[in-house]
């Protein structure tokens, strides 16, 4: 992740001060009439302005890789834009030394009806490349995509996956000096972003300067030596990538001060014992799970009460049950009376929000009582920085 | 030389896959396909001959006028192709427009320049007509690049203009479509202008400062029957009036290469 810094370091983008403004016009219309009367006093509608963007400024050195991140509508795309020369900065300059090619969307300029192989000549020409250097590239591109049977067919044919992998292999030849890339690597199956993955450490190895746009947190890490974090249009931080990514993350987090939350919830089960009540009280070292459970007028001989917590992404992470705990324990619940357990779990687990299913069964393990699905949120911010989704408290290193 | 191919190369590049691209694209499913490029002007001939030099007995004292005839819709076709293509081309190409940064004025010069395309296709079967009806090629016909060059650049002009202008104003292209119909009329396209003549010469004048008029009439005269009546011939001791549709040609390609360049910033947002 660290990146060897040498004394020659150059700046090859420099973006001083830039703002902004988009102007909004609002029509308020109400009728034909009024809208024929009003139609030569533009001056009666009103102009908002809006300001995506304030004073931004940073500065970019040859061969990093420099990630911008943002939520939806703090301004990222806009930045992107005029950095791409697409949109004019309202104030503010852009300096830039050698060719930068902008990845807002792959395929730019695809055009359906003509064949894989025109397109790969109309969308190198708008990256900037002549027949003849085409020429030179074709068999590469088309390998690369592994298309060769397809390239005579019309890209309407094509499927989106296919589509794609020829965009991105066009792409992938464009001799830039400085690459901004968007969120293209969201698209295609996993072998494909694979490749994408592979071309990107090809790109960090050869030094050259990517400017690099996502959401995906894994991969700012991975790949960025520097971040900014823009914020309803101004930057809020500018440091290391893991930092700038765990104030990414807490821009999700702190929203939410309780750290139970009632989420989209799916509950299912005979009824037989089900939970009544249930608390989850979360500490840096420990996480409580306090859980009532109220049978119904059958009562319950042998039941099992279980947990499970998974990631943000829904992978499961941890689990168990009053058997399998330190001090296991059978259950038996008289009819319609009430019992309250507690698991107590050592908090291993890193900085992410996890959901908390809970589970009640009987002791034939096939009759569910209660299956509680996405019965809690857990939102988890240790006060150090940034740990992976398991994060354990005593490691010792000798 | 090597400077200018340098600064240029971008667009040079870009205009030469976009004409290509827009050539392939043009007759797409169709099953004559380019062929419609030569009947679409000869179908619309043959009715205008019909209805005009047959039922109506218009411009029979005119010589070789069906071929006249012909090359005024085939001139006329060009012109209205290159503007009322024009207009929209900067819209149509939103998509590619806020995605990437390139010189925009290539869109609008590619769509004119297929259009180009076309008329070239077409004045090849004007030829055929006029071997057919035993036209004579004089010196004059060297004149006629000239006059193809300025409704050209009086067409690009517009396109530039309009298209500039289409991207904020999305009421452009009917006013357009209005004017191209009184353009139509009175640019001596399907009527001999010796019918305005016999009103007074004034009329005549008149029309032809046109440019369009003006260029229609004056190819016409180069490339058909030197009989044909030109705005130098009418202007007589009046030389001046010449200047007037070639200023308003220049004047034309002026304001909407500079209107186009100043709004282009913009497009992306606008688009």
């Amino acid at each position: 992740m660290t990146k060897q810094k040498d004394n020659t370091s150059e700046v090859v983008l420099s973006v001083n001060n830039i703002s902004k403004n988009f102007l909004l016009p609002h029509e308020k219309m109400v009728s034909i009439k009024s809208s024929i009367v009003n139609i030569f006093k533009p001056k009666d509608r009103t102009i908002e302005v809006q300001h995506a963007l304030k004073d931004i400024s940073f500065k970019i050195e040859k061969g990093e890789f420099f990630g911008i991140l943002g939520r939806n509508g703090s301004g990222k795309s806009t930045l992107l834009k005029i950095l791409a020369e697409i949109y004019q900065p309202t104030s503010g300059t852009i300096q830039k030394t050698g060719k930068l090619v902008p990845f807002i969307e792959l395929g730019v300029g695809f055009n359906p009806e003509l064949t894989g192989r025109e397109n790969v000549y109309l969308n190198g020409a708008l990256l900037g490349f002549s027949r003849a250097e085409i020429d030179e590239k074709y068999d590469d591109i088309v390998e690369f995509a592994e298309l060769e049977e397809f390239m005579d067919q019309k890209l309407k044919n094509y499927s989106s996956g296919m589509q794609v992998r020829l965009a991105f292999s066009v792409a992938t030849r464009s001799e830039a000096d400085i690459l901004l890339v968007d969120e293209v690597l969201a698209v295609g199956d996993a072998d494909f972003q694979r490749k994408c993955y592979d071309y990107f450490k090809s790109l960090k190895k050869s030094g050259k300067t990517v400017i690099f746009v996502t959401h995906d947190m894994s991969a700012v890490r991975e790949y960025c030596d520097r971040a900014i974090l823009i914020k309803d249009g101004l930057i809020a931080h500018e440091n290391t990538a893991d930092v700038i990514a765990n104030e990414y993350l807490k821009l999700f987090n702190e929203n939410n001060s309780s750290s139970l939350s009632a989420v989209d919830t799916k509950r299912w089960g005979n009824g037989q014992v089900r939970v009544s009540n249930l608390d989850v009280d979360t500490s840096d070292d420990k996480i409580s799970l306090s859980i009532s459970i109220q049978s119904d007028k059958r009562g319950a001989e042998n039941y099992v009460v279980g947990y499970k917590l998974y990631d943000s992404e829904g992978k499961l992470v941890m689990g168990g049950n009053n058997l399998n705990a330190k001090n296991g324990k059978k259950l038996f619940l008289e009819p319609d009376s009430k019992q309250d357990i507690c698991f107590l779990i050592n908090n291993v687990l890193g900085n992410g929000t996890f959901t908390l299913s809970t589970t009640a069964r009987l002791g034939d393990g096939v009759t569910i009582c209660d299956q509680w699905d996405n019965a809690a949120e857990i939102k988890v911010t240790k006060s150090e920085s940034y740990y992976p989704i398991i994060a354990p408290a005593d490691v010792s290193v000798d | 030389m090597e400077s200018f191919l340098n600064k240029y190369r971008y667009s040079l590049i870009l205009l030469r896959e976009l004409v290509i691209t827009e050539f392939k694209l043009r007759y797409q499913g169709s099953i004559l396909g380019y062929l419609w490029s030569v009947m679409r002007p000869l179908f619309l001939f043959m009715i205008m001959y019909v209805v005009f030099v047959y039922f109506l007995q218009i411009g029979g004292d005119v010589p070789f006028w069906p071929v006249q005839l012909l090359l005024g819709i085939v001139l006329w076709n060009f012109f209205s192709e290159v503007t009322n293509n024009g207009v929209g081309s900067i819209v149509g190409r939103g998509d590619v427009i806020r995605k990437i940064n390139f010189p925009k004025y290539v869109i609008v010069v590619a769509s004119s320049i297929s259009a180009f395309i076309n008329l070239l296709i077409n004045l090849v079967v004007i030829f055929i007509f006029m071997a057919v009806s035993g036209v004579e090629l004089q010196w004059q016909i060297l004149l006629a690049p000239l006059f193809i060059l300025e409704l050209f650049v009086f067409a690009l002009g517009l396109a530039l203009l309009l298209s500039a202008l289409f991207v904020r104003i999305r009421d452009v292209n009917y006013i357009w479509e209005i004017i191209m119909q009184g353009l139509f009329y009175s640019s001596v396209v399907i009527y001999p202008i010796t019918l305005v003549l016999a009103k007074g010469e004034f009329f005549g004048q008149l029309l032809l400062l046109n440019p369009v008029a003006q260029a229609i009439q004056d190819a016409r005269y180069a490339l058909i029957s030197s009989d044909a009546i030109t705005l130098v011939k009418l202007s007589g001791e009046r030389w001046y009036l010449i200047l007037i549709p070639i200023s308003i040609v220049i004047i034309t390609a002026i304001v909407g290469a500079y209107v186009f360049k100043k709004r282009s910033p913009t497009f992306a947002e606008d688009v």
